[in-house]
């Protein structure tokens, strides 16, 4: 088995925040206890709702913030050493990222050819006639004309933007690509372009995704694994398919019966939740899902749940734990 | 080969006509470049169109009223002061004094400003807070007197009084930029660019400057303004340009004494003061309209 | 009669690139109590058709129509004044941005109250029982001290749930929802679509649904109005449509759906929505269509039992001519 292109274990990531002048500073956990490995190839998706803790994960693969504790390596890099210029170079060449609004995403005052060549002025020697070449090459695998490379952002629609983004997030040949819900923003019929040019280059490029998302139908055709969190905590994670077709975990559940679908001729049991999405400031004591979850037990309240094998997935949960469900 | 024969032209007029099209919107934002076009070619060509030296004395035709009075010559069109000197070519000549003073003192303090600014709201932490409290206390001494402070200190003179001018108008470009900066740190673009690995130089200057232009550039033709209005303040009082220039606050200054005898020496540097910073606040209210995306139509 | 009856209607706005039409002749009848969809995306003029019904569209926008007829009154030809009293009371709106549709600077409960005392009179305090009611309703937990909640306090779910409690305070005969859970998360978004579906039955409301989201049509609408570039190409039952689409535009959108993928790479439609300046010669959706002939490409088509297609899909007349798909854009 070749070793993963990362390797995530345990990982913590806590911002403290000042209530006020007099107050301690309270710990927000955005991340507790996530670990997955991914390989060279592979699309694992992580899925869940608002705070679950998916854009700070993101944030801790491209470097951009460390984890306060566990251990992540990205191609034998140990993410939490302060690295030297070479190993951050090399970081940033392995790990790139595509953000969820095409329309904020795109420095509206640079041209388009500008946008793109830019990690490769900041992180190459390249002179600015190679560089161009190699923008133009990357605007044709994404689909993009020559002629757009003057132009500025505004001059286009969403679907070209993503296009843009996925363009420079491609021109340093990085072999890991986060995608920050990089079709949400997007109309249907664009997002079946964007998600096959997805596929395609990834066919191609041999990349491996980590596709955040909150649209399971889309998550469902790309992924090959899926990682269900919630309020910063993993709660179920397995293959996609033994995921969609047998969930475990009572959030994966919900979330799926919560998803519109248009196959209107099959009649579902809607799971209903009440209540609104805790906020990772107040976490609920226990499980935090407790307070939604139609199988809450006395003991959701007390203990936290930990991530367990059944079967051919994996899930956190006390009600599955004690076999009530 | 390539394609991209494009028509980097094209883009730019194109940008061009949109800025005109809002930019033209409001009659007198047009009515005010129009006329300040006219005050930049006076002073760009003050040696031809003048009829007479600024500095040239008739002493024979001392106090003489303007052409269409009684007693006034053509020759003499806005008439003479105490010194037989033609008010018509003194304010032509003016006009390049208060232009100059409001050039320096908006490259001046605009670039001193967006740069604290910049780092201000970039690094936060002291750094930010030891910029913005300095600023605070320049604010809070009023800017006609810091300015009369600092002169008095720096000696008088036209470039002393543009150099304290500019040092009062620094905080409000340094505010300014700070804000923006904040906001701008928070967008995707920005986080784009830090994952390709920029650092904070590529990330202040060319990620978010450009971002935070419109902004400050109407708050540079406000201050252009004002500036002239304070340039001629401190020449009012002595202590900026000093006499023979013929700047039009010291020209108020010079000819303090014959308001009632002769009001039109100090009634023409005054209008066109007047007529100056109307001209320029029109320019920049139709700035702020063409270029502030919140107001735009379509 | 129906509630409510738009024929024709056309917007345009000038621009600065010249007059760009945003809705091209709309027709929507909407009876009491029915809960229609109007679905399309960027560009196809949907919500800038409903804005127009409401007056709220900025002043570089000419709205025309044959005919806006509301519970009898013509709302096309009405002074602002008159037209006042009714938006906001008889017709409401909610958007799709809950967070920025509230006004920050005020606590819910003003908010509420103030809708009610603008269009009943009297003291805006006196309606503060009514209020409550109406959080409750909606299904907001301890009503009573969410009145003095300032919006930057409440989650998207909740603001929106305040915004739905303002909008039907006046019990409206009609309730338009433009993307009204587009915002919101996939348990939230569930749990606010079964609420308009309740309330709609409770009170006998219209409900008009502008959306994107097929799957949310599938699950709340009776009838669905198909847009795309500003234009109606389709006009049918739910069932009707996801059974069975007529329209070549209708049936590519519901096959780019990644649920009726049939493998790996997903049913794109290739190309983009006509911008102001690409608009095509004929069909606007010819450029992109499976079935386009050579008819297609020249001349407009014209409604065909409320099918905007010259070669609806299904449809006895057959095409003489083979289709030959341009190279997408």
């Amino acid at each position: 088995m070749p070793e993963p292109l990362i390797k995530a274990r345990n990982l913590h990531k806590y911002y403290g925040i000042k209530d006020g002048l007099l107050q301690a500073s309270k710990n927000l956990k955005a991340l507790s206890g996530v670990s997955f490995d991914l390989y060279e190839g592979q699309t694992l998706a992580v899925v869940g709702e608002s705070g679950c803790g998916k854009s700070t994960l993101a944030r801790l693969l491209t470097s951009i913030e460390n984890p306060t504790s566990g251990h992540l390596s990205v191609d034998g890099i140990d993410m939490a050493k302060s690295h030297d210029k070479a190993t951050s170079k090399k970081l940033r060449q392995t790990v790139q990222m595509v953000f969820q609004d095409p329309f904020g995403s795109l420095n509206p005052r640079q041209k388009v050819g500008d946008i793109i060549q830019e990690p490769l002025l900041i992180n190459t020697v390249l002179s600015s006639l190679e560089r161009r070449e190699k923008a133009l090459e990357i605007m044709r695998l994404v689909g993009l004309k020559d002629e757009y490379f003057h132009r500025y952002p505004h001059m286009f629609s969403g679907g070209q933007r993503q296009r843009i983004a996925i363009a420079r997030a491609l021109i340093l040949k990085p072999k890991v690509v986060v995608l920050d819900e990089p079709v949400s923003a997007l109309d249907v019929s664009i997002q079946a372009q964007v998600i096959n040019l997805l596929i395609e280059l990834q066919k191609e490029l041999g990349l491996a995704y980590v596709f955040i998302s909150h649209d399971l139908s889309v998550v469902r055709h790309i992924a090959d694994e899926i990682l269900v969190m919630y309020l910063g905590k993993p709660v179920e994670h397995g293959p996609s398919e033994v995921i969609f077709n047998n969930p475990k975990h009572p959030y994966t559940q919900a979330l799926l019966s919560a998803t519109p679908s248009t196959n209107i001729s099959i009649k579902r049991q809607r799971i209903k939740l009440i209540g609104e999405l805790p906020s990772p400031v107040n976490p609920p004591t226990g499980c935090a899902f407790n307070p939604r979850c139609q199988h809450a037990h006395k003991s959701c309240k007390i203990s936290e749940p930990i991530m367990e094998t059944y079967g051919e997935s994996q899930a956190a949960c006390l009600a599955l734990d004690e076999g009530r469900i | 080969m390539n394609n991209i024969s494009t028509p980097v032209t094209s883009i730019r007029s194109q940008q061009w006509k949109e800025f005109w099209f809002y930019f033209s919107a409001s009659k007198s934002a047009v009515a005010g470049l129009v006329f300040l076009t006219l005050v930049i070619l006076m002073a760009i060509f003050a040696d031809v169109i003048s009829p007479h030296g600024p500095a040239e004395q008739f002493r024979e035709y001392a106090k003489i009223p303007p052409a269409w009075m009684e007693g006034g010559q053509a020759q003499f069109f806005l008439g003479t002061d105490y010194a037989g000197r033609d008010m018509w070519s003194r304010i032509i000549h003016g006009s390049r004094m208060s232009l100059l003073a409001g050039i320096v003192v908006v490259v001046l303090s605009m670039s001193i400003g967006v740069f604290l600014g910049l780092i201000a709201g970039y690094r936060g932490g002291w750094v930010e807070t030891l910029i913005m409290r300095v600023m605070d206390t320049i604010m809070a001494v009023p800017g006609l007197l810091l300015a009369l402070v600092l002169v008095a200190i720096l000696g008088p003179g036209l470039l002393n009084a543009m150099v304290a001018i500019a040092i009062t108008y620094t905080p409000s470009f340094v505010r300014l930029t700070r804000a923006s900066t904040l906001t701008e740190l928070n967008r995707d673009y920005v986080s784009a660019s830090r994952v390709a690995g920029a650092g904070p130089a590529r990330l202040m200057f060319i990620s978010i400057l450009p971002n935070c232009m419109a902004p400050i550039i109407v708050q540079g033709t406000l201050s252009f303004s004002t500036a002239i209005l304070d340039t001629a303040a401190l020449g009012f009082l002595g202590m900026g340009a000093q006499a023979p220039i013929p700047e039009w606050g010291t020209l108020i200054a010079e000819n303090r004494d014959l308001i009632l005898n002769a009001p039109w020496t100090v009634t023409f540097p005054g209008v066109a003061i007047l007529l100056a910073v109307l001209s320029i606040n029109l320019v920049g209210d139709g700035l702020r309209d063409a270029l502030d995306p919140k107001l735009k139509r379509s | 009669m129906a509630l409510l009856e738009i024929k024709n209607l056309v917007v345009d706005f000038a621009t600065a690139t010249g007059s760009l039409r945003a809705v091209d002749g709309i027709d929507l009848t909407v009876d009491e109590g029915e809960i229609v969809a109007v679905v399309g995306e960027s560009g196809s003029g949907k919500s800038v058709g409903m804005l127009a019904l409401m007056g709220l569209l900025p002043w570089t926008s000419t709205v025309n129509a044959d005919h806006i007829v509301f519970d009898g009154q013509d709302l096309l030809n009405m002074p602002d004044k008159e037209r006042r009293k009714i938006i906001g009371k008889d017709i409401s709106m909610i958007f799709q941005e809950p967070m920025t549709s509230l006004n920050p600077c005020f606590t819910v409960g003003y908010q509420i109250t103030e809708v009610l005392a603008q269009h009943f009179g009297g003291k805006r305090r006196s309606y503060n029982d009514k209020a409550i009611e109406l959080l409750n309703q909606v299904g907001i937990p301890a009503a009573e001290s969410r009145l003095n909640s300032y919006p930057h306090q409440l989650s998207g779910g909740m603001c929106q749930r305040v915004m739905i409690a303002m909008m039907i305070a006046c019990q409206p005969k009609l309730l338009i929802a433009d993307e009204p859970t587009t915002a919101l998360d996939v348990t939230i978004q569930a749990q606010i679509l079964e609420l308009l579906i309740e309330l709609q039955k409770s009170r006998g409301m219209a409900l008009v649904i502008i959306t994107h989201d097929m799957a949310v049509v599938a699950e709340t609408a009776e009838r669905v109005v198909v847009l795309y570039a500003g234009q109606q190409v389709e006009q049918r039952t739910v069932k009707q449509l996801f059974k069975k689409p007529k329209h070549p535009y209708s049936e590519a959108l519901l096959n780019a759906l990644p649920e009726r993928a049939n493998d790996k790479l997903l049913n794109a439609i290739p190309g983009v929505v006509p911008g102001q300046m690409d608009r095509p010669k004929g069909c606007l959706f010819s450029p992109r269509c499976d079935y386009a002939t050579t008819l297609c490409r020249e001349k407009s088509p014209n409604l065909n039992n409320g099918i905007l297609c010259h070669f609806p899909l299904g449809d006895e007349k057959k095409k003489t001519e083979k289709s030959i798909k341009l190279e997408p854009q």
